[in-house]
């Protein structure tokens, strides 16, 4: 059965795909290779890749660099399709904006709340649609 | 419930965006709004001046937007000094990196002067003529300057990194939001240093040691530390310290702003910083000697090299070196003893006659860029001794080579010695 969450937008787009589910966030800048693989060695989901999924996670950490790494990593391709967090985090959206501008490539950030988040689980197919002008972003389960 | 989308803009902002100042302005502002959108601010602010921390090289989107913004004549609007770059470009023979990744280094540094950057090179720009004042709002990037710009000049800047600070300094705007607010400035964690004997402070390496357990306890909130021994006029307590802790604590945990009691400015007595129900740590020696060992890698006395300066070395740092050096011996030859510092500061210690004292007993300067962000020293080094928290805090991951801390009196021993010579009296 269909089931439709709805959260805010941090960042507009429209993505489908498999979720990968972190248990704790990761740093894009020194926790994630160019290949779009956790290296993190003290990452629960170390070896992880993180190409083409829907990322969820609860926030972002690490370095204020993982801007340029997100970044880099959506021109190559390497990237998530989407992401989906708990609280929004600033350095990632910063990385899905200029993305936007510089290779017109849109990456839906979706913050859920608590009751939202707790209803998506790992390897299962969603689809994001995150509208800008409303500010209301969906999650189709 | 989605929340209310609640940021209003001025009519000249409005203007911005629609791109009535041209492009580069619309395409600034739409970065910023985005991000005030995202975090929920209700308004935009004027900043005095910004700090641009994308200047080191980290793949080709940052070089991509930054030549987008040169492309469609973008220009800052307010003051703008830049961080270190991936090239030293006074000395260009130092570092040795791969051929294309130097030469988009070079351009991504070439995008900043076109768009109006003060070509300052350093991660200490407070110590290389660029210091806001007291309250002021800025937008700076990089760890240690953000730190230090919030608590020890008091200006606000929340934590900003690559492309917001361009774009804050190309529009003169940043969401309202974080450490600009009174209330985020207040200290939510108070750590207890007066029952610690104050001799173990009376060396720089210390101060170190200090901002790991600042980073460790605090993370990103805002801490307190009260019971630290002497101030900035009985030299105590110097800008150096506050610098070197400031770092590391930003290193280790995501330390944006801290207080000193009765040194910093925003912080006169505990009362007029600490938040209700504050958490309060009291500290012992132990923590600090702890908290020592985690910038040590390795218990061997065998050195390769040294390096000071990270953050950026400090004219006052070059006067205490060229004390230390005095006319004693030269470093072992198979030493290699680097120091990272402005050009800046470079340009004045050669004036005052440190910088010599430090070359001819062996040393090497590097500036515009920091040994541990870009291939300086030569591959067969492993084991380095620093005075520096932050170094000794990356270098291990960044260079896969060993660290040992010290103070500014043990790593020149250990330099002219060839091996590491510490002093545990220091550390009782």
């Amino acid at each position: 059965m269909v089931k439709i969450l709805t959260g805010k937008t941090s960042h507009p787009g429209t993505a489908q795909g498999e979720v990968l589910l972190l248990t704790e966030p990761v740093s894009f800048w020194g926790g994630v290779d160019h290949h779009g693989e956790i290296i993190d060695v003290h990452h629960a989901q170390h070896k992880a890749k993180i190409t083409n999924k829907i990322l969820v996670m609860p926030s972002g950490r690490g370095s204020s660099s993982a801007t340029a790494v997100l970044a880099e990593l959506i021109r190559t391709g390497d990237g998530p399709l989407g992401i989906v967090m708990l609280q929004c985090d600033t350095i990632l959206v910063i990385g899905a904006l200029v993305s936007a501008e510089i290779y017109g490539i849109s990456m839906p950030i979706v913050e859920l709340q608590q009751a939202e988040y707790d209803q998506l689980s790992d390897g299962m197919n969603v689809s994001l649609v995150a509208d800008f002008e409303s500010q209301v972003a969906t999650v189709t389960i | 419930m989605p929340s209310q989308v609640n940021l209003v803009l001025t009519t000249e902002e409005q203007a911005m965006l629609a791109g009535a100042n041209g492009p580069a302005v619309a395409m600034c502002m739409r970065i910023i709004v985005g991000v005030a959108n995202a975090n929920g601010a209700e308004k935009l602010i004027e900043i005095e001046s910004a700090h641009a921390d994308g200047t080191l090289y980290h793949g080709e989107a940052g070089l991509d937007f930054t030549e987008k913004l040169v492309a469609l004549g973008g220009k800052v609007k307010v003051r703008t000094t830049t961080n270190v770059g991936s090239l030293d470009l006074l000395h260009p023979d130092l570092v040795h990196g791969d051929k294309t990744l130097m030469e988009h280094g070079r351009r991504l540094m070439d995008a900043h002067i076109a768009l109006g950057c003060e070509p300052t090179w350093s991660c200490a720009p407070y110590q290389a003529g660029h210091r806001p004042a007291f309250g002021t709002h800025v937008a700076w990037a990089e760890s240690n300057a953000i730190a230090f710009v919030n608590s020890v000049l008091g200006a606000r800047s929340d934590r900003y990194g690559d492309f917001l600070d361009l774009s804050a300094a190309v529009t003169g705007r940043v969401p309202f939001g974080g450490l600009h607010h009174d209330a985020a400035r207040k200290a939510v964690l108070v750590l207890d240093f007066s029952q610690i004997d104050s001799k173990m402070f009376a060396e720089d390496a210390a101060w170190a040691a200090l901002g790991v357990i600042l980073g460790n306890r605090a993370g990103t909130r805002v801490a307190a530390m009260v019971g630290l021994p002497g101030d900035l006029s009985d030299g105590g307590v110097t800008e150096d310290r506050l610098k070197g802790m400031g770092a590391t604590g930003a290193s280790a945990g995501g330390v944006g702003l801290f207080h000193v009691v009765g040194i910093t400015p925003e912080a006169p007595t505990l009362e007029a910083i600490v938040a209700p129900s504050a958490e309060y740590v009291v500290m012992t020696a132990e923590d600090v000697r702890q908290a020592r060992d985690q910038l040590s890698t390795t218990a061997s006395d065998k050195l390769d090299a040294v390096s000071l300066g990270t953050p950026h070395f400090s004219i006052a740092e070059f006067r205490a070196l060229a004390e230390v050096i005095g006319d004693g011996p030269k470093f072992a030859e198979y030493i290699d003893f680097y120091i990272s510092t402005s050009r800046d500061v470079m340009s004045r210690a050669k004036d005052l006659g440190y910088l010599d004292i430090f070359l001819a007993a062996g040393g090497r300067v590097l500036t515009d860029t920091c040994t541990y962000v870009t291939p300086v020293m030569s591959t067969n080094v492993k084991n380095v001794m620093t005075n520096s928290g932050k170094w000794a805090w990356y270098a291990p991951g960044n260079l896969g080579i060993d660290t040992v801390l010290g103070s500014l009196s043990e790593c020149v021993a250990s330099a002219r010695a060839g091996r590491v010579v510490r002093d545990e009296s220091l550390w009782s």
